[in-house]
């Protein structure tokens, strides 16, 4: 039963929690062990909050018996990145110089889980601060992708794909600030989704580039990432920058799946030079199945995507440099080198150089630089206005289309190892994903194939505010995959079944 | 080449990062790199752009100046690394504001 | 360096040198919370408890701005004629310091919410009284910092401490920061024109309601920059900064000295260094903070955790339509109304008396008899006692009271100096002391007749003189009566009596 339970997608389990076929308490138990039993190899968490989950979980039960109507995520197992705040668990992000920090509030994220009775499993893997494409920057050991442990999950949402890949949990919650949530969806062969910006609440997201940081869901359908992302969505008083209009109507769109008629355009500039032959094929394969869905599909011209990537690596840094000045030894985290005799500013350089990665000194250094006067125009302001050009490249396509669609990233997972130390080649997988994050619109990836046995996502972008129309062309495209495939892709991931066999080394967290 | 080692170096100071002689070694040429090509920026033309910082254009949010609830003293300092007096200890500083 | 130096004299350096001086004021909004959560924003409470995610700046808090705050800010920058802008940011100033919670303060940096304002000061000078207009540059809102205590110096000040107790309760108070341009032409009055300016500053701000300016709590805090440059010279000089002014005085003092202090430099031949400079209460002198190995660049950026403010007309509308009467309009109503001279006006305002003086006349008391009691015996009493006129325990409606019984008669001056000394001494109202102490003016004849005979029987001569006409010798026997009611007699009905009875 528990190894059934694991398999079931969120939608089923919300459907026999209602039925009373099944307990929370059962349900969170079955993921436990699982997690138990693999999480050794895959390290899809940092923290496995056992005891809060399962009192979490009797307490839906209970509320349940009472007669109380509950919402359709009651019960349901969710993992969350560590990038959100937690009262009862620790929250790290990933970094040394938070290891071990308790925080004193919960997100708002968090809360509105716990408000809809999910029940979370613990805190997942991630790049340091989120920055990264494949969770080697995690202060803790990178994640390992359940198709094949030797390779990477993506980054920076490493831990919760992998989590929901592994079957693990259901669910997971990410954040997508270059790619961080589609690209290792995509990579893990499920489906991620960037929301549009504003549209959930970033107060107590740990902050990397305030501009661009978005929480989203991951799933292994695309339902289930609707049903996750109406949950957790909405305006929040306590974030400035959220969006005040209702939710669009995503569970709704997941349901409708019909692309009949529909403008779809494919990106001309997001193909080409670096992209794996296998992913180009899968990905023509997807348009042409669009097609015989009923849509209509054109190519479309965004001239200044090929300036996404420089822009984004110009704002990001600058923005986190600034977010992550806080982390200075005096009021929480890492303090090293404090023996009375060293000043302040001592303190706070030998333990920011001790708590702070190679890729987030890195990326604070650039950000410095980008925003130094004298420096500033032509760098952080010239960025800031390539973004607008990139927008507008937008509105001219959404002007033509309906959506417009791409690979979701360049290559299929790579090896652990292969790009650790050269940055420039890991930024490389945030092509696609990218322009959406600059622009803030809604884009979600949904898998679309295997290249040489690794999967490859499908990027479906839509206008800012439009999410549902995102969910409603990816819901196209896995139904008549699934319907083509037989099966659910993840069913035939090999790594996953090298899992099961294999005795779990050790304990297993 | 579009900055040096020494520029790196200041860039350390600035953002309080004691880099090792042998961290130097190995972030400057990547920053280096990294530079050069987030540099391309300039090679578009954006006369009379204005920069775009958020999504949609939202203006004027505010909240009004009712008391919220405070952290208790000890859910403040109990994270803090030293705790004096009920106020968090930090080595001496050099530079007067 | 903790003495003051060669200084030239200040006549000598005004002989060759023009001086230019700048204002830099921060003033602690007295809003219910802080800028941009909602935590109280209260002087005085125990370290550390006033705090929340957001104010201690802890990893995933946001911060979202106060209307009303933004409120205040745009009504200080119409009661000093600056324009609102129509759209504007808040930005970061990046640096790292330990009272500094994110290690940058959300601040305003191209696009202040005001500009281009005015506020016109008044100042004495050898032909009488000259109005200088202070330009103003900008106004503009930004959070406030945490407050260290330096632990182990021997001054308590950061040089020599062994380390540092910080408390962010102030962390996150709305301040608004007012800047004039530089201002030139108030030649030899620059440390008076200074003060003037920080003193009507002050006094706006109070009467605007949105912080209570107290110099010595921190409230409003004013900074001074000082250039000099060699007379006909076309080019402004290297100006400091001195902080740590904090009070009225320090304002005039800091300029000066550092007048006489650049003029000694220049003198020698040597250049003014660029630098920020600490003032001493104790000695009036200034001496260089630390200095930095180069400027401090901040590394502006517009806030992105923050959306524009585009305040729309008709908020400003309403807003400058709310506006009370300022300070300067509402003195020249007065003056008028009161038929003041100059230097009267000039007396109440260095007595700090205006309000007082004016509460009295709102409760009664002719504008004369108000200015008399405050400008006189009160002003006495608070100088004897070392507080200030408006700490002293009397009300102005109090003080029109006292007024009103010695108008009316019940009460002289002398009597009416005793029941201001019971007010004072916490008695009660002036009708309680009265009754209590038995103060009353006896204007009963039955009660004043056996005075009277007393006095005229005991002073033969002077009942003599007064019967053969010379009246003015009854004022002898006036006083021996006053004297022998200790003094509660009406004076002027014992001198009718005392007529009758001689006549």
């Amino acid at each position: 039963m528990s190894g059934e339970l694991t398999r079931m997608t969120a939608a089923e389990l919300s459907a026999a929690l209602r039925g009373s076929d099944v307990s929370a308490a059962e349900v969170t138990r079955a993921h436990l062990d699982r997690i138990a039993a693999v999480d050794d190899r895959v390290h899809a968490f940092l923290h496995v909050a056992d005891d809060e989950a399962m009192v979490a979980a009797r307490a839906v039960d209970a509320r349940r018996a009472a007669g109380e109507e509950l919402g359709p995520l009651a019960g349901v197992p969710v993992a969350v990145k560590d990038v959100f705040t937690t009262m009862d668990m620790p929250t790290t992000a990933g970094s040394r110089i938070l290891d071990g920090w308790r925080p004193p509030y919960d997100a708002t994220i968090t809360t509105r889980l716990r408000r809809a009775g999910a029940v979370i499993l613990g805190k997942t893997n991630m790049d340091e601060f989120a920055m990264g494409s494949s969770t080697e920057n995690s202060a803790f050991g990178p994640s390992h992708n359940p198709w094949d442990l030797t390779r990477v999950p993506g980054g920076s949402s490493g831990g919760s794909a992998a989590a929901v890949a592994a079957f693990e949990a259901p669910l997971a919650v990410g954040t997508d600030t270059g790619g961080s949530i589609r690209q290792p969806a995509a990579v893990c062969g499920i489906t991620g989704m960037k929301p549009t910006y504003g549209g959930n609440s970033r107060y107590g997201l740990i902050a990397f580039a305030s501009s661009l940081d978005t929480p989203g869901p991951f799933a292994r359908t695309v339902l289930d990432a609707a049903l996750l992302h109406e949950a957790i969505s909405g305006h929040d008083p306590m974030d400035a920058t959220s969006i005040d209009e209702a939710v669009p109507p995503v569970v709704a769109a997941a349901r409708q799946a019909d692309v009949s008629g529909l403008r779809i355009g494919v990106v001309t500039e997001l193909s080409g030079q670096g992209y794996q032959p296998g992913v180009l094929a899968r990905f023509a394969e997807a348009v042409e199945l669009l097609e015989a869905l009923g849509a209509k599909v054109t190519e479309v011209s965004c001239p200044h995507f090929g300036y996404a990537l420089p822009a984004y690596y110009l704002i990001a840094p600058s923005e986190c440099s600034s977010n992550l000045a806080r982390f200075d030894a005096m009021r929480y985290g890492l303090r090293v080198g404090d023996d009375g005799t060293r000043s302040a500013e001592e303190v706070m350089s030998l333990t920011r150089e001790a708590g702070f990665g190679a890729e987030v000194k890195r990326r604070i250094m650039l950000g410095t630089y980008a925003l130094s006067s004298g420096y500033y125009d032509a760098y952080y302001g010239k960025a800031q206005q390539v973004r607008t050009l990139i927008a507008r490249d937008f509105d001219a396509a959404f002007g033509q289309v309906d959506v417009l669609v791409s690979p979701t990233t360049p290559t299929t997972a790579f090896p652990l190892g292969e790009r650790a130390d050269d940055p420039m080649a890991m930024y490389l997988a945030d092509l696609c994903t990218i322009p959406s994050d600059l622009a803030g619109n809604a884009a979600i990836s949904v898998p679309c194939g295997l290249a040489d046995g690794l999967p490859v996502g499908l990027q479906v972008m839509a206008p800012v505010l439009a999410d549902d129309r995102s969910y409603r062309v990816a819901a196209a495209a896995e139904a008549a995959f699934t319907q083509r495939w037989g099966h659910p892709l993840l069913d035939e991931a090999s790594g996953l079944e090298r899992l099961e066999q294999a005795e779990p080394r050790g304990a297993g967290r | 080449m579009s900055i040096t080692r020494d520029e790196v170096a200041h860039l350390a100071t600035l953002s309080r990062l004691s880099l090792s002689e042998a961290e130097l070694d190995h972030l400057a040429p990547q920053l280096d790199q990294i530079i050069s090509a987030v540099a391309r920026v300039q090679e578009v033309t954006a006369e009379g752009i204005p920069p775009t910082s958020h999504a949609l254009p939202l203006t004027n949010v505010y909240r009004e100046d009712e008391p919220t609830p405070c952290l208790p003293a000890a859910a403040a300092l109990d994270q803090a690394p030293a705790v004096e007096q009920q106020r968090f200890k930090v080595p001496r500083i050099l530079a007067e504001d | 360096m903790t003495t003051a130096g060669t200084l030239v004299p200040y006549a000598d350096a005004l002989s060759r040198y023009e001086p230019t001086i700048g204002l830099e004021t921060h003033v602690e909004l007295g809003t219910r919370t802080k800028l941009f959560c909602g935590c109280p924003a209260r002087f005085g409470g125990e370290p550390n408890t006033q705090v929340c995610p957001t104010c201690l700046g802890l990893p995933g808090s946001l911060p979202v701005p106060s209307r009303t705050a933004i409120e205040y800010t745009i009504r200080i920058g119409l009661a000093l004629n600056c324009s609102i802008a129509e759209w504007c940011r808040f930005a970061r100033k990046n640096y790292f310091y330990p009272d500094m919670p994110k290690d940058f303060q959300i601040s305003q940096y191209d696009e202040p919410l005001c500009t281009d304002g005015w506020l016109d000061v008044t100042v004495d000078d050898e032909n009488g009284q000259r109005r200088v207009r202070v330009a103003i540059e900008r106004v503009h809102l930004e959070e406030d910092t945490g407050k260290s205590l330096h632990v182990g110096g021997a001054t308590g000040r950061i040089h020599g401490a062994d380390h540092s107790l910080v408390d962010y309760n102030r962390a996150g108070i709305p301040l608004v920061e007012i800047v004039t341009k530089p201002i030139m032409g108030a030649d030899a009055a620059a440390p008076e024109v200074a003060r003037a300016y920080v003193a009507e500053l002050r006094d706006l701000l109070r009467s605007l309601d949105v912080s209570d300016v107290r110099m010595e709590e921190g409230s409003l805090r004013a900074d001074v920059n000082t250039s000099l440059a060699p007379r006909g010279s076309a080019r402004l000089g290297t100006r400091t900064e001195t902080k740590n002014v904090n009070s009225l005085r320090s304002v005039e003092r800091a300029v000066r000295f550092e007048i006489e202090r650049q003029a000694a430099v220049l003198d020698a031949g040597g250049t003014v260094t660029q630098e920020t400079r600490h003032f001493h209460e104790d000695t009036g002198i200034t001496t260089p903070g630390r200095s930095k190995e180069e400027a401090q660049d901040y590394r502006y950026f517009p806030e992105p955790d923050l959306v524009p403010l585009a305040p729309p007309r008709e908020w400003v509308e309403q807003i400058r339509r709310s506006l009370p009467e300022l300070p300067s309009a509402r003195r020249e109503r007065l003056k008028a109304e009161w038929r003041l001279s100059d230097a009267d006006l000039a007396a109440l305002r260095n007595a700090d008396a205006l309000d007082l003086v004016a509460g009295t006349v709102a409760a009664g008391a002719s504008p004369a008899d108000a200015r008399k009691w405050w400008l006189g015996e009160l002003s006495r009493r608070a100088n004897e006692t070392g507080t200030e006129l408006a700490g002293l325990a009397i009300t102005p409606a109090q003080v029109a009271r006292v007024a009103e019984l010695v108008t009316s008669g019940s009460l002289n001056d002398r009597l009416a100096r005793q029941v201001i000394d019971g007010v004072l001494a916490g008695e009660g109202a002036p009708d309680d002391v009265v009754t209590a102490r038995g103060l009353a003016v006896v204007s009963n004849d039955s009660a004043l007749t056996g005075a009277v005979d007393d006095a005229i029987a005991a002073n033969p001569d002077v009942a003599g003189k007064i019967r053969s006409g010379k009246v003015a010798a009854a004022g002898v026997l006036v006083g021996a009566v006053m004297k022998a009611t200790r003094g509660q007699a009406d004076a002027a009905r014992v001198r009718e009596l005392i007529l009758e009875r001689l006549s």
